[in-house]
């Protein structure tokens, strides 16, 4: 680990103003201190934001306004989440491990980094960690990576459980920066990696996420669900956020649909959902509307069994979620 | 019995290799050659040495000494051939964990490198016969015809089956502290699962004799055969020790013992077996292509299990090898047998499906009267036994053989069984006992890597000396002590157990004292075919929209002889059942076509089962008396525990799908595969 | 950087490089061997301590962004001579074979414990759960054992719930 200067934000606007160039933020420090260890980030300061009062998590009207350094155990055990949000607090509860939620933040859990061995692995090449050196993923390791949206320099996958469920919620990401502060609807933090894989979110330099804040609950049924080899502590496959409202004469009135671990971002399935609304909740409009979602996908020789996967998922959810 | 050392490791106090307090001590760092084979043209160390708290850096460009003859995978920095990415090729020393590694990171290395090739098939170009397989059998066998027995079969199967590279990963990572003392004596607190035999290694390795080195291993975090042979921790804290003159402390990150510390190989397994109408096998042929280093030789002996299983007039068992650029393989608990009872009993669940046959059935159909190679005759054998207790206790009468049939919701359920074998050895050990402060302390170099060897020894003795255990206490882990055979082959406690009931009837005899040596008395051991048995049943749940296997029951009822002692036994059982389980689901290390070395070099990507896996294993035993065994009748139990897990499991996913997965392990994608 | 924690009750001040990790800072500095290291990323739970009551990978932990915790090792759960109930359990039920893991497996029971709230498995998210052992296999899955004592660890840590 390459040696760093340690320092405590005092609050948020100070961060902001303390922030300099090879500065990071530290929240629970889950995944950079990891990072750190693999030289894959090398800071020269790291500004420790983890105590910053951004802890509560609160009512406001009818939504929800989570703090950024709220961590994922007390996430997934508060009650407004736990009553309003099921959804959210599942997926939380199937990432990592109990070690790990209890210290990973909000926040971090958005901006961790994709678990590709290449990008964790410096003596191998990236475009992600060192743009143009190459992408060895498309040619070799690539089980647990992308089918949608991944370019010819990236396929990496977003590893992240909260941020599919704040996807399909149309969560709204509160950032504070040298511009000023600014809200960041979800799916839109991530972005796809295109020509620029190295950028995982559409953040600036020494923007500072402050919290998240959860619109209403949408009508209807939920359901978080990861598909893992291991019974638990993996990063997903594949996994869904679901809502689906069926209206009194049986057809869709409204439907949420995320994945995870398909895509650079968790990957909001619009076509499936645009598919499936005002028409019937049956098994048959759920397939269809599955595979209408894939028809998009482009998956690799040794990752192609997570287009049934996603598929499969979809239709299974949606089943479920019906009346 | 509880084990007597369980205070001490639920109180944090048990100490490990890396952490044995030393005054001054340095830490040492490995740099890991970054090319599959080629060779080192420049070491520049200029800029690491100014890095703060360096102390040296030892490399090919300036070699430490070592002995001429040593082990190739210990001969640090002789050469700057380069056989595998991740061999050491350098190496940090500095006052601090933190400055070593820091520095580590900033030595610049110049390859030449060359075309590697690091792919296994059946088909290569450079596959061969070793002489022998280890640990010293013939490399092939063939008796009678099989090919007329399998012309004149009413059923066959020709089936191959893939099994990955797998990671031993013990809990504790591979460590070393060693220490000089002005007359030039080494003392090196060792992750070691033998203290006598990693003594002789590092002597060896240094060129010194063996009274001048000294290795403890008191506590060891696991091993499962990767702490069974000497590593290069142990010989890199000596030589950076001997160069800096103070205490070296190095512990292995999880990364480097992917790359250092052994593996079991993959393997590629045909399987060919005729059986008659009656479900008698008419042939049996048994071939496996594995890998080694261009180093080493290391011949897995996977077909052996053929010559052990089942009676068959006409049987051919082989091995190839070919030598790759990779690091060399090494023994993963049951090396040989797991991986080849993988694929004998998958295609002995195929053969019942094309035969008609219940799988419980055939295998005691076949069950032999005399080793089916060689026609020696077993001290005991009670694979039967297994069979019938198991299918008794699992309810297996009540299944209907029909695959893919039966469905909870979206899971497919289906059960499977496999039978179990290891052999049951022993080798010559020392022990003495003695008489202090009036209870009776025993000697013995032996390792308790988890076994429970410690708990199991004081149980031994306390029984041959007439006594309670809490009189007894066993001295182990210590090269110092008499000199005693690895923990490893399952043959840890029948070894020394033997010596420490020598021992102990010497004493009784003596009224001070008892030492024993058992290399005459295991001279004469009768000349038998002494093995272990089992039978394994999983209950499995297949999901048909996720492919996710779950298992739901796993049983194990074996025998292996007289039990020491029944806490420790159904621990050992469900432990190498549980890793038979990750075997079967979720453990794979792929191999780095492009650039060599390993890929999913931690424990996020290397998936070994976790809490929730594990929910209803089972294990269960059949009383043995043998008494061509040893002193106690025992059996090793270390690894016959995961000696046909992953064939039950993967014939239990077959009952339960319809779908055969030949190559482990079981993955969701592979059971989605046959949907595309 | 100096830091200042309580370890097991007593205050420690301590001169750290701030690439030090907590767990590293206990093993090397601190003399606290209980606390193990298994991968250093948090993928084992090997070197589960508690951190201000909760469980936590200490190898994650910087030692100078926990400055002013208080941490509890394995070391500390023992009241002098008396064994914490979830340590006599773990030796009656046999619930570990090498003990590599051990500590980080009480550390994280203990913690698990006093944790309320739902888990992965549990079927209505509007009630805490009992702790089944079904629960406990759940939340104890961020400690791997290799020696594979998961289903007595489970009995021993179900047997120490209320």
């Amino acid at each position: 680990m390459k040696p760093f200067e340690y320092a405590r934000a005092t609050g948020p606007a100070e961060a902001v103003r303390d922030y300099t160039p090879g500065t990071m933020y530290l929240g629970g420090g889950t995944n950079l201190v990891d990072l750190m260890k693999l030289g894959v980030a090398e800071p020269d300061r790291l500004l420790d934001v983890s105590r910053l009062p951004l802890d509560g998590i609160e009512e406001a009207r009818d939504r929800v306004r989570v703090g950024a350094t709220v961590r994922n155990t007390d996430l997934a055990a508060h009650p407004l989440i736990r009553a309003r949000y099921p959804m959210l607090a599942r997926a939380v509860l199937t990432g990592a491990s109990g070690q790990v939620r209890n210290v990973a933040t909000v926040a971090g859990n958005l901006l961790q980094r994709t678990r590709c061995t290449y990008f964790q692995d410096v003596t191998r090449p990236c475009n992600k960690r060192r743009p143009g050196s190459g992408c060895p993923a498309i040619a070799g390791d690539h089980a647990n990576l992308a089918i949608l949206g991944a370019s010819d320099a990236c396929v990496a996958t977003h590893p992240s459980d909260l941020a599919v469920a704040l996807a399909a919620l149309d969560a709204e990401v509160h950032v504070t920066g040298p511009g000023g502060d600014r809200i960041v609807p979800m799916p839109g933090l991530h972005r796809l990696p295109g020509h620029e894989p190295e950028r995982d979110t559409v953040l600036a330099p020494g923007d500072l996420i402050t919290g998240v804040e959860l619109p209403p609950p949408p009508p209807g049924a939920s359901l978080y669900r990861k598909v893992r080899e291991r019974a638990s502590f993996a990063f997903a496959l594949v996994s869904i956020a679901a809502v689906l409202d069926v209206a009194a004469d049986g057809t869709v009135a409204d439907c949420r649909i995320a994945l995870g671990g398909v895509a650079h971002v968790p990957w909001r399935a619009e076509r499936a959902e645009r598919a499936l609304i005002g028409g019937p909740a049956t098994g048959e409009a759920f397939l269809q509307a599955a595979e209408a979602e894939l028809e998009q996908a482009a998956p690799l020789p040794r990752n192609a069994y997570k287009v049934p996967l996603a598929r499969n998922l979809i239709v299974a959810t949606l089943e479920e979620l019906a009346p | 019995m509880n084990r007597v050392e369980g205070r001490v490791k639920v109180t944090g106090l048990a100490t490990y290799a890396a952490e044995y307090p030393a005054e001054n001590v340095a830490y040492a760092y490995p740099v890991q050659a970054q090319i599959a084979k080629g060779r080192v043209k420049r070491i520049d160390v200029a800029q690491a040495l100014e890095l703060p708290g360096v102390l040296a850096v030892l490399s090919c460009e300036d070699p430490p000494r070592v002995a001429e003859d040593a082990d190739p995978e210990l001969a640090l920095f002789q050469r700057r051939d380069v056989a595998y990415r991740g061999q050491f090729v350098a190496a940090v020393v500095a006052d601090t964990y933190e400055n070593a590694r820091a520095a580590a990171a900033a030595v610049r290395v110049d390859y030449d490198p060359d075309d590697h090739d690091v792919r296994l098939s059946a088909d290569h170009p450079g596959l061969y016969r070793p002489d022998v397989v280890n640990p010293g059998f013939p490399t092939d066998t063939a008796k009678g015809d099989v090919e007329a027995g399998l012309a004149q079969a009413a059923t066959t199967v020709d089936v191959t089956y893939e099994t990955p590279v797998l990671h031993n990963n013990p809990m504790e990572p591979h460590a070393a502290l060693a220490f000089w003392d002005a007359e030039g004596r080494l003392l090196v607190y060792d992750t070691a699962q033998g203290a006598s035999g990693s003594r002789a290694a590092i002597a060896k390795t240094l060129g010194l004799p063996p009274d001048r080195v000294r290795v403890v291993s008191r506590h060891v975090g696991g091993g499962f055969g990767a702490k069974g042979t000497t590593r290069p921790q142990a010989v890199l804290a000596a030589l950076a020790a001997r160069e800096v003159r103070r205490p070296v402390k190095i512990a292995l990150t999880r990364h480097q013992m992917f790359d250092v510390t052994g593996y079991r190989t993959p393997t590629i397994q045909r399987v060919r077996i005729g059986a008659d109408a009656e479900g008698r096998l008419t042939a049996l042929e048994h071939v496996a292509y594995e890998q080694t280093s261009t180093l080493l030789e290391f011949a897995e002996q996977t077909a052996v299990v053929g010559r052990v299983m089942y009676a068959t007039p006409n049987l051919r068992t082989a091995h190839r090898l070919v030598r790759l650029d990779v690091s060399t393989p090494s023994w993963m608990r049951a090396p040989g047998e797991c991986p080849g009872m993988y694929a004998l009993e998958s295609a002995m669940d195929e053969l019942a499906y094309a035969a008609g046959l219940d799988p419980v059935e055939l295998r005691v159909r076949n069950d032999p009267e005399t080793e089916p190679e060689g026609g020696l005759p077993f001290s005991s054998r009670n694979l039967v036994g297994c069979l019938r207790e198991g299918a008794r206790r699992f309810g297996w009468e009540r299944r209907d053989p029909a695959p893919g049939i039966r469905r909870e919701g979206e899971w497919l359920v289906g059960t499977g069984v496999a039978a179990s074998t290891y052999p049951a050895r022993r080798m010559p050990c020392q022990a003495v006992a003695t008489v202090r402060d009036g209870d009776f302390l025993v000697q013995v170099a032996a390792a308790d890597i988890g076994t429970g060897a410690r708990t199991a020894l004081t149980r031994i003795a306390a029984g041959a000396l007439g006594v309670a255990p809490d009189r007894v206490h066993v001295e182990l882990g210590d090269s110092d002590l008499p000199r005693a055979p690895v923990a490893g082959g399952s043959m840890g406690t029948a070894s020394w157990g033997s010596a420490v009931v020598r021992a102990c009837e010497e004493l009784r005899r003596d009224g001070r004292e008892g030492r024993a040596d058992t290399t005459e008395e295991i001279k004469r051991d009768a000349e038998l075919a002494r093995h272990a048995f089992g039978a394994q049943f999983a209950e499995v749940r297949v999901s048909s929209v996720t492919g996710e296997v779950r298992v739901s029951r796993l049983l194990g009822v074996f025998a292996a002889g007289h039990i020491v002692d029944a806490k420790l036994a159904r621990s050992q059982f469900l432990g190498g059942m549980t890793m038979g389980m990750g075997m079967a689901l979720m453990e794979e290390t792929p191999i780095d076509e492009e650039f060599g070395g390993f890929l999913h070099r931690d424990l996020a990507q290397y998936h070994v089962p976790v809490c929730a896996d594990a929910r209803h294993v089972e294990a269960v035993w059949l009383e043995e008396h043998d008494d061509a065994l040893n002193p106690m009748g025992s059996k090793g139990i270390g690894e016959i525990g995961i000696v046909g897990t992953a064939a039950a499991i993967g014939n239990a996913v077959f009952h339960a799908t319809g779908h055969r997965v030949r190559e482990l392990p079981i993955t969701p994608a592979k059971i989605l595969a046959p949907r595309f | 950087m100096n830091i200042t924690l309580q370890v097991n009750g007593a205050p420690r001040t301590v001169d750290v490089d701030p690439r030090m990790s907590l767990l590293d800072l206990l093993r090397e500095r601190l003399g606290l061997i209980g606390a193990k290291k298994g991968c250093d990323h948090g993928q084992c739970g090997a070197c589960t301590v508690l951190i201000d009551g909760r469980r936590a990978n200490s190898c994650l932990a910087l030692a100078v962004a926990v400055d002013g915790s208080e941490v509890t090792t394995v070391e500390g759960l023992a009241s002098g001579d008396d064994l914490h109930p979830l340590q006599a359990a773990f030796i009656e039920h046999d619930a570990f074979q090498c003990g590599y893991c051990t500590p980080g497996q009480l550390c994280s029971a203990a913690g698990m414990l006093g944790e309320p709230g739902p888990s992965a498995v549990t079927e209505d998210l509007t009630v805490d759960p009992g702790l089944t052992p079904e629960e406990i296999a759940e939340r104890m899955s961020g400690n791997l054992c290799r020696c594979g004592a998961y289903v007595n660890i489970v009995s021993a840590i179900g047997e120490v719930t209320p």
